[in-house]
């Protein structure tokens, strides 16, 4: 017998992976929910049927999302994590003492529930008593925050489904209100190899640029990801991301990364030609 | 209420039969079911092509049917609670001429509030009856016309008692309801027909707690678009009529100006939508007021936008309101709603209803999301924070009442002349200006140009409101009539 999870990365082109054996599926009130054992890759969680993190390579998402900015923003104590229910942001964030409060907002309150309980490797600081967990639209949550977050990051899923209202300029605008004068946003901003990822990526690239007055793209190579080429945004009031880099202070901090480190840091945000090219075209 | 079997659907299913019978076409159209058309069937699709057929015997035929289209109208009937329903294939613009039509000819007076949709106003044209309008209130604060004040419609009925009908836009493009109930009885005790252009109002037949319908409250006809709350395509709509009217003769009036043609499209359209609400009307319209009621309380709790509802009723122009609609009133941010309007589609991809000079309207239906609605909101909250300025030199749409000088046929069908806009102060002009939407004519042909309405133009062009109506595209010159 020979069980293949299939997504598809463009409507001719198939990204598979041999399962051994499907662990949990369900539809809650947002979406299909989806946790498979692999040989090669480990647990996986989908949504919709789309791949969101497996234990092999989830470490590089969530190191890039989260130790980028904190290596630049000199004091983060207020934290808001928007989507992420799988935990993986929230694992990396409290490696830093020195943070007050994470508040994590999730629509989906099922997906942190399986993730307890089936993806530990993700979901094993979702009990730290610096975390409070909202389960609610992102949107709506956000519009009622003025000036109190030092870091946003948005870990959405794609922009169709229930993580659509993240890609959009009224939810840029509202992070850029409800951050401090210092804050810094940093949110999944797609692949800019497929034409429809890459559509999405100018699309979002564009409107945070209408709303930050700072806003840099950083990349990382994720195997399960379409093409594997995955972009972060970077949109900050103050800080630039690569000249207010504090290194050597982040270096004291030993905090034992497996993919970051603050060379990659400064070299994630030197993008391929092509790329700055689609960048330029809508800034 | 009904009392058929609504989970039936005559054209429907007679068109489920008739594609698996694979009959061979040698008549129109001339896709031939999309073979003929490749372009055209990858686009919308092979099923729609396959359904693009023409009358036929086991299709029945819109013109005179007596077979799945009859059966399909009896049901429609029974489901609105009326004698008899017209599928109609010309929008709601044709059931309301043909409500008009129906009822006045040449010379006759018709009772209407001047804010009617062009369609009304475009009837009388056709027949060359005469207007009689009843000078709608208006609420200052938000600037919108209200319904129809009995006290004012009373007085007109005593100084028109030769009028033939009554003509009541109920509920209005932003959900205000007049006194129905009221309204068709005076009409009714004075000999006169009750024709109510429901256009926004086809949930009122579907869910219990909403405001009266026309048939409910014995009205002779009434235009609904189904296409509008009722899930239908665009250009589908239902003529309803009551008891007192002869259906026969409503059919020849249809058939004066409707196509011999009608889309099987539009007209499954209409047969699967009607099936739709019979059964599922009450939890779709219980959602669709949910999530009305859900926006307006978080787009109160922004700030200066005022999302109006029951609040504004007041007994008589304000009898009740339809809480399905979302209209909110923006001119405390210091934008004008076309403003809003503008900046939500250009800038945050959000497509609304309209905008006018105080308010917008968005449109809330079964198709939308929860998380649509979170966007909505936010956008608006957006929209305040970066733009919110002084509200010194807003404009509120004004009613003003129109000096009818002609008939509207005489004036449309008159020798004329072009005239830049501002040589026209004091002339008859002899066609329609009009934002658009909502479609409601600022200058109808017979009336007056006055100074009030050429300012009015002008600041209407100003806030970037899409005019409508004059031969000349750009606004810049009227038509009025010659000599006079």
């Amino acid at each position: 017998m020979q069980l293949w999870f299939t997504e598809r990365h463009t409507p001719h082109v198939k990204f598979s992976i041999r399962v051994d054996r499907q662990l949990y599926s369900a539809q809650s009130e947002f979406q299909r929910i989806d946790v498979f054992d692999s040989q090669e890759f480990g647990r996986f969680l989908t949504l919709d049927g789309y791949m969101m993190l497996t234990e092999k390579d989830e470490f590089i998402y969530h190191e890039m999302m989260t130790h980028v900015p904190m290596a630049v923003h000199p004091d983060v104590k207020r934290v808001l994590v928007i989507g992420a229910g799988d935990g993986g942001v929230i694992r990396e964030l409290t490696c830093y003492p020195t943070i007050e409060q994470i508040d994590l907002v999730e629509i989906d309150e099922l997906v942190v529930e399986v993730c307890k309980k089936y993806l530990p490797q993700t979901a094993c600081r979702l009990d730290d008593p610096r975390l409070h967990i909202y389960y609610e639209d992102g949107l709506r949550y956000i519009r009622r925050c003025e000036d109190l977050y030092d870091l946003i990051i948005v870990d959405s899923t794609d922009p169709f489904g229930p993580g659509e209202g993240l890609f959009t300029k009224e939810f840029y605008g509202n992070c850029f209100k409800a951050l401090h004068e210092d804050g810094i946003m940093v949110n999944q901003h797609e692949s800019p190899f497929y034409e429809n990822d890459a559509a999405a990526m100018e699309r979002a690239h564009k409107r945070i640029v209408e709303s930050f007055p700072i806003s840099r793209v950083y990349q990382a190579h994720i195997p399960t990801y379409p093409s594997g080429h995955w972009l972060f945004g970077f949109a900050s009031k103050k800080y630039h991301p690569v000249h207010d880099l504090r290194a050597a202070a982040w270096n004291l901090l030993g905090l034992g990364t497996r993919y970051y480190n603050t060379r990659l840091h400064v070299g994630a945000f030197a993008l391929p030609s092509y790329v700055e090219e689609m960048l330029r075209n809508v800034e | 209420m009904a009392k058929l079997d609504q989970t039936r659907a005559p054209i429907y299913e007679a068109l489920s039969r008739f594609q698996r019978e694979r009959v061979v076409p040698f008549d129109v159209p001339g896709h031939k079911r999309g073979k003929g058309n490749p372009d055209l069937t990858a686009f919308l699709g092979q099923k729609a092509m396959s359904v693009d057929v023409n009358s036929m015997k086991p299709l029945d035929n819109l013109c005179h049917p007596v077979s799945v289209i009859r059966d399909a109208e009896e049901l429609a009937a029974d489901a609105f609670g009326a004698h008899h329903a017209f599928f109609m294939v010309g929008g709601t613009t044709s059931a309301v001429q043909s409500m008009i039509l129906s009822c006045c000819k040449r010379g006759d007076k018709i009772i209407l509030p001047r804010n009617v949709h062009r369609s009304a106003i475009n009837a009388l044209i056709l027949c060359g009856a005469h207007p009689v309008y009843v000078n709608p209130e208006t609420d200052q604060r938000l600037g919108i016309s209200l319904g129809m004040s009995m006290a004012v419609l009373e007085d007109t009925i005593r100084q028109h008692p030769d009028a033939k009908a009554v003509f009541v836009n109920n509920p209005t493009y932003y959900g205000i309801c007049s006194n129905l109930q009221a309204i068709v009885d005076l009409a009714h005790a004075h000999g006169m027909m009750a024709l109510v252009d429901e256009a926004h109002g086809t949930h009122f037949y579907f869910y219990d707690d909403m405001p009266l319908s026309a048939m409910a409250a014995g009205a002779d006809m009434a235009s609904v678009s189904m296409h509008k709350s009722g899930g239908s395509l665009t250009q589908s709509s239902f003529l309803l009529t009551g008891p007192r009217v002869n259906a026969d003769y409503v059919r020849q009036v249809i058939n004066l100006t409707q196509t011999t043609s009608g889309s099987y499209l539009l007209m499954s359209s209409l047969d699967i939508s009607r099936r739709n609400l019979a059964i599922h009307g009450e939890e779709i319209f219980q959602k669709v007021r949910e999530l009305a009621r859900y926006a307006r309380a978080e787009i109160n709790a922004i700030g200066d936008y005022y999302a109006f509802c029951r609040e504004l009723i007041n007994g008589d122009s304000v009898f009740d309101f339809d809480t399905t609609k979302l209209s909110i009133h923006t001119l405390d941010v210091g934008l004008a709603g076309i403003e809003v309007y503008d900046i939500l589609r250009d800038e945050y991809d959000i497509q609304t209803e309209f905008g006018d000079l105080g308010n917008l309207l968005a449109y809330i239906s079964v198709g939308d999301r929860r998380q649509d609605i979170e966007r909505l909101v936010s956008a608006l909250a957006e929209i305040r924070r970066r733009y919110k300025k002084g509200k010194a030199g807003m404009l509120t749409q004004e009613y003003i009442p129109p000096l009818v000088v002609d008939t509207p046929q005489n004036a449309f069908y008159a020798e004329k002349e072009s005239l830049p806009l501002e040589e026209t102060v004091g002339r008859v002009c002899t066609e329609f200006v009009m934002c658009y939407p909502p479609g409601i004519p600022i200058l109808a042909p017979g009336e007056e140009v006055t100074p009030q309405i050429l300012d009015y133009i002008r600041y209407a062009i100003e806030k970037g409101c899409s005019l409508t109506g004059p031969e000349d595209l750009n606004i810049q010159r009227l038509n009025v009539e010659k000599g006079v």
